[in-house]
């Protein structure tokens, strides 16, 4: 479903991947791990598209499966977005990710949880994300969802993760505990359903029962043969909820591990100096 | 009042074009708003000049009575050179709320000046100002508020906001509060700033394409200039006004 070749990049001048290559097939969840600030740091925003993040070298193919197609199908640019024109991508199969807009990238299917879910104030949880599931898909080809559909869905993807209702009407993370926009990021991504998540140290600053439930919830929406997790993180603790069938050890910008789930296991015992010895 | 015409020696005239300036033949009259006591009054208004060499010159003379409200929320947008004046004499436990919202493109001017007379005590005050400015467009926004001494318990807030969209684009914003009572509060702040990048991109990520994620947070920003409106139909009627001022479409 992913595949990362070879991918260099910076930010500023200050290079954050040295050559990462990784292949993750759908079905699957994949851990990497790496050492705190070894310039590991927010490295998995080159795959959304965010501005600053420069990739100088490599590639990244993604395969979303057949229930996200990439595929502007022309209907409905009539009205909206100026730029949804240029979105002539007629791609099935196999789409260069990194030639796309950050939109067209969450439109095929991938959705970026972050370490720290943005604030917007003024706009709600609800009228944010119904516009942008609309804009996606729209962009695939598919009808908008009515303010009732998207309430129903809303309501379920809330209620299985726990968060009140009245949350999702307040301002996008606004006053919202560190746990709490956690949460919210995993409301978000039920609503979203996307075919392939890559969770941003999704596990830091949660107790305990956050955790559990942030780890139920990647279970619940991500866990098909059709999706895949990518999860990055310093700990062992998220992996107690959430299996990886790979773990990866990043060091320096590359990958100078790979194995399965005892990986992590070693990892939380001997620490990341030992292993790369 | 203003006897003779203003000249940018004034202070709340001093970012004020020249060459409009210079072509005042007299200042407009201003429209007159006695607020009873106990009384509620409402004003909704969209300023839009239309062409851009007109002028428009708004200006209000407000009395609020004892225990008297005065709710004002405006928009301006569109056209030439745009002036919202409004001076305000609060009395005993008077309240004045004020919303208002200017969206400048183009070469546009738009000015935004209030005056706040706090002369009788327990009156309070609450002014909410939001400024967007494109391509090379001028937005001021000033308040005055002064509070006379025998005002104790005032209590006055003017948020003055605006929001930088090109490069090129000017907003001048200038609280002014001159106080000679000793037991008041007033809480004034100015922010002029960017839209918040982070959050641009965290709706991109989301789904939402450049044009649409920028106009989301546009729309939030001016909202709250409108948050004070009780009435939800107005509410309804002015944010989907500076909806469409913000599209161009106003």
């Amino acid at each position: 479903m992913l595949q990362i070749n070879n991918l260099h990049a910076t930010v500023g001048d200050k290079p954050i991947l040295k050559g990462l290559t990784l292949s993750l097939n759908a079905g699957r969840s994949m851990r990497l791990w790496g050492p705190m600030a070894r310039g590991n740091r927010r490295w998995a925003m080159c795959f959304p598209g965010r501005p600053g993040y420069e990739v100088t070298e490599g590639s990244v193919t993604f395969t979303p499966p057949p229930r996200h197609p990439v595929l502007d199908t022309g209907l409905g640019s009539s009205s909206g977005a100026r730029d949804e024109s240029q979105a002539s991508h007629q791609v099935r199969g196999d789409v260069d990710l990194l030639s796309l807009d950050p939109h067209e990238r969450a439109a095929a299917g991938l959705f970026l949880g972050f370490q720290y879910p943005v604030e917007i104030p003024g706009v709600s949880n609800v009228q944010f994300l119904r516009e942008a599931l609309n804009a996606q898909r729209k962009h695939r080809g598919e009808p908008p969802l009515s303010g009732g559909e998207f309430l129903k869905l809303a309501r379920t993807q809330a209620d299985a993760m726990g968060m009140d209702m009245e949350m999702l009407k307040r301002p996008v993370n606004v006053g919202f505990s560190g746990g709490e926009k956690k949460r919210n990021e995993m409301v978000q991504m039920g609503i979203i359903d996307p075919a392939l998540a890559i969770l941003d140290e999704t596990d830091s600053g949660l107790d305990i029962d956050a955790l559990r439930v942030v780890g139920d919830g990647i279970n619940r929406i991500m866990r098909a043969p059709h999706k895949a997790v990518l999860l990055i993180t310093h700990y062992q603790r998220l992996l107690d909820y959430v299996k990886p069938d790979f773990v990866h050890v990043l060091d320096g910008g590359r990958i100078t591990r790979t194995g399965g789930p005892e990986l992590a296991l070693e990892l939380e015992r001997e620490g990341y100096k030992e292993l790369a010895a | 009042m203003i006897s003779s015409l203003p000249t940018r020696r004034d202070e709340e005239w001093r970012y004020a074009p020249a060459e409009v300036l210079a072509g005042l033949k007299a200042l407009p009259e201003a429209q007159q708003i006695a607020v009873e006591a106990g009384a509620t009054h409402p004003v909704y208004k969209c300023v839009s000049t239309g062409a851009a060499s007109k002028v428009d010159i708004q200006r209000y003379q407000i009395d609020i009575a004892e225990g008297a409200r005065c709710e004002a929320f405006f928009l301006l947008t569109g056209g030439g050179y745009k002036r919202l004046d409004i001076d305000v004499t609060l009395a005993e436990g008077a309240h004045f709320e004020l919303g208002a919202v200017g969206i400048g493109r183009g070469e546009e001017v738009t000015e935004i000046v209030t005056r706040l007379r706090h002369v009788a005590p327990n009156a309070t005050s609450n002014q909410v100002m939001r400024g967007l400015a494109m391509d090379h467009a001028t937005l001021t926004m000033i308040g005055r508020i002064d509070v006379a001494k025998d005002a104790q318990k005032t209590d006055a807030a003017l948020g003055a906001k605006g929001l930088l969209l090109d490069r090129t684009a000017t907003i001048n914003a200038k609280p002014e509060l001159e106080i000679y009572a000793d037991d008041v509060k007033c809480a004034h702040g100015c922010a002029i700033g960017q839209l918040d990048e982070m959050a641009l991109f965290y709706a991109q990520q989301r789904g939402l394409p450049m044009a649409e994620a920028r106009n989301l947070l546009m729309q939030a920003f001016v909202a709250e200039a409108y948050d004070a409106i009780g009435d939800t139909q107005w509410r309804d009627h002015m944010t989907g006004y500076a909806e469409s001022a913000l599209r161009g479409t106003f």
